[in-house]
């Protein structure tokens, strides 16, 4: 008998927490979106979407992860596959490839904010380099084209990494046998990748792409930091309705469409990166 | 050595060229990723004048106005203490519910087993500091709003998953006849968890702690929807990004850069390990 509850025991207290923290205010989020003043309703979702933000927070967010996501695609990738074939410093490059997974996404919009800002450093390499007399305004309201690169270029500075450390860790899994094999017959280094690496590597791809995609939703202190409101996106604009405008129902309503876009795009990568069960390894 | 040998015999200068590229390439992106937080750490080692002056140089002067100037701000030392305190109960907490659940993964099989494993991968398919929305007004009615443990709790759902599935795959890699033969040798159960399993995991479940307290101390969005007066470090930063000077602006960022520099590399030997499970 004690044998068999010792294991419900265990799971016991990470259980209660979830269901306390996790599924409960999850039905709490949901509850919210759907009443107000006591009654069911859908008025949060009308305010929501009549707001004239509303459309440009959607564009923004969605613009912003199509682009950076394929590009820390493709750079995690290489980051993987160039360690791999290192010789020497391989744990080296690997830790300081990994190093911005620890860094704080408020942080790396700082960090970025130091290169981009009026007195930033970049302002002061094309001055030097005599490109410009007198330094650009990056950030400010009417260069939005410019916040959205910088917000880009440090999303893609700061979120490659755990892209990669998923990647490096898949092909880990992949057997060299399969590698000497296609050396054997001669198959070039760019062959052995496409044949070989992208094949096997599917689940870590499609965890690496759904992990990504989900951050890539709630893109929210990088933007702060570098755009304040002139680069409205959902987290942001959530955050707006529940301080700013004091609107909780509209808040929860943001949400869930929040959770609604995350889980559409999971549900879709588990379909198009399906890996059949006999097909792993 | 031999195979390399041949090989460089072959096709001596492509390899050549090859390897220089590769080399290159690998150089390439640590600067990509060591630039920015060279540049702003220059920032925090410049005096406030020299932030905001332009043009600007390239070279820390090891001035230390910004950073004593960010310290004296008030709400910045509690801020500190806050992030310190809240991240310390997160990896407690992960750690005191995730280790178990890991165990149990590990070593039982029984009915629930996957349910169980499916609402711990389910957490990572959501936004979850959203979540920190609707518990706002549950933590004003039950007197947790604004308090270290409240925020605690809602890091502790990012970190939990991380914890279970780490202590899972560490547990994993215990063989379970260590523990079989100290049963036989006279160990009750819990002793044999105790005195070979847990000084053999010992090191993974502090690595996977660190971790715990890394997420903790970096995130943002819910620490600044659950507290007001007992504000994060990130949570301060935020709320006075509109107002704040540039020099505090980058002071803070490098006070939460640094620790975060720390543990990953306290971290280093199990981070792939650690994603490597997430996989599954």
């Amino acid at each position: 008998m004690h044998g068999k509850a010792l294991p419900y025991l265990l799971l016991m207290p990470a259980t209660l927490f979830l269901c306390v923290f996790f599924l409960y205010p999850f039905a709490l989020v949901a509850f919210e979106a759907f009443t107000r003043d006591g009654g069911f309703t859908l008025d949060n979702f009308r305010t929501m979407a009549g707001s004239w933000k509303f459309p440009v927070t959607v564009r923004n967010t969605l613009l912003l992860s199509a682009i950076v996501v394929p590009i820390q695609l493709v750079m995690a990738l290489l980051m993987a596959t160039m360690v791999s074939r290192l010789e020497t410093g391989r744990s080296t490059a690997l830790y300081i490839f990994a190093i911005p997974l620890g860094i704080s996404d408020l942080a790396a919009g700082l960090i970025w904010l130091a290169i981009f800002d009026q007195s930033g450093f970049l302002n002061t390499l094309l001055s030097n380099l005599g490109v410009i007399d007198r330094p650009v305004m990056f950030l400010g309201y009417q260069s939005k084209l410019t916040i959205f690169i910088a917000v880009a270029l440090a999303e893609i500075w700061r979120a490659t990494a755990i892209m990669m450390v998923i990647l490096v860790a898949g092909m880990g899994l992949i057997p060299r046998e399969y590698y000497e094999a296609a050396e054997v017959f001669g198959a070039s280094p760019w062959k052995r990748f496409i044949k070989i690496t992208l094949p096997l590597l599917r689940p870590s791809l499609q965890t690496a792409i759904i992990l990504r995609v989900i951050l890539a939703f709630e893109v929210f202190a990088v933007v702060a930091a570098l755009g304040g409101t002139n680069l409205p996106v959902l987290m942001g604009e959530t955050y707006n309705w529940q301080f700013t405008l004091q609107d909780r129902n509209v808040a929860a309503a943001m949400a869930l469409f929040i959770l609604a876009i995350s889980i559409g795009f999971t549900l879709f990568f588990l379909r198009v990166l399906r890996v059949p069960k006999e097909a792993r390894i | 050595m031999s195979t390399v040998a041949e090989l460089s015999i072959a096709a001596p200068e492509a390899r050549k060229a090859g390897n220089w590229l590769l080399v290159a390439t690998v150089i390439l992106l640590c600067v990509w990723v060591l630039l920015p937080i060279y540049l702003l750490i220059v920032n925090a080692l410049s005096s406030p004048e020299q932030v905001t002056a332009f043009p600007k140089r390239f070279f820390p002067s090891f001035d230390f106005g910004s950073l004593s100037f960010f310290i004296n701000f008030a709400g910045v030392a509690k801020a500190l203490w806050n992030s310190v305190l809240v991240a310390t109960l997160t990896m407690l907490l992960s750690i005191g519910f995730g280790a178990p659940a890991g165990y149990a993964l590990s070593r039982f099989d029984f009915p629930g087993k996957e349910t169980f494993r499916f609402l711990v991968l389910m957490t990572r398919a959501f936004p979850l500091p959203l979540l920190a929305l609707p518990l706002a007004v549950m933590f004003i009615r039950t007197g947790l709003d604004d308090t270290a443990i409240g925020l605690a709790l809602v890091h502790t759902t990012l970190a939990l998953p991380f914890a279970v599935l780490i202590t899972f795959s560490l547990f994993s890699g215990i063989p379970v006849e260590l523990e079989e033969a100290a049963w036989t040798l006279g160990c009750t159960r819990l002793q044999a968890f105790r005195k070979v399993i847990l000084p053999l995991a010992l090191p993974g479940i502090a690595a996977s702690a660190v971790f715990a307290f890394t997420i903790s101390w970096n995130e943002v969005f819910a620490a600044a929807v659950l507290t007001i007066e007992n504000r994060t470090l990130t949570a301060f930063l935020l709320q006075s990004l509109g107002e704040s000077p540039l020099y505090l602006k980058f002071a803070g960022g490098a006070a939460l850069v640094i620790p975060a520099l720390i543990f990953i590399f306290a971290v280093r030997k199990y981070l792939f390990a650690m994603w490597g499970i997430a996989n599954r």
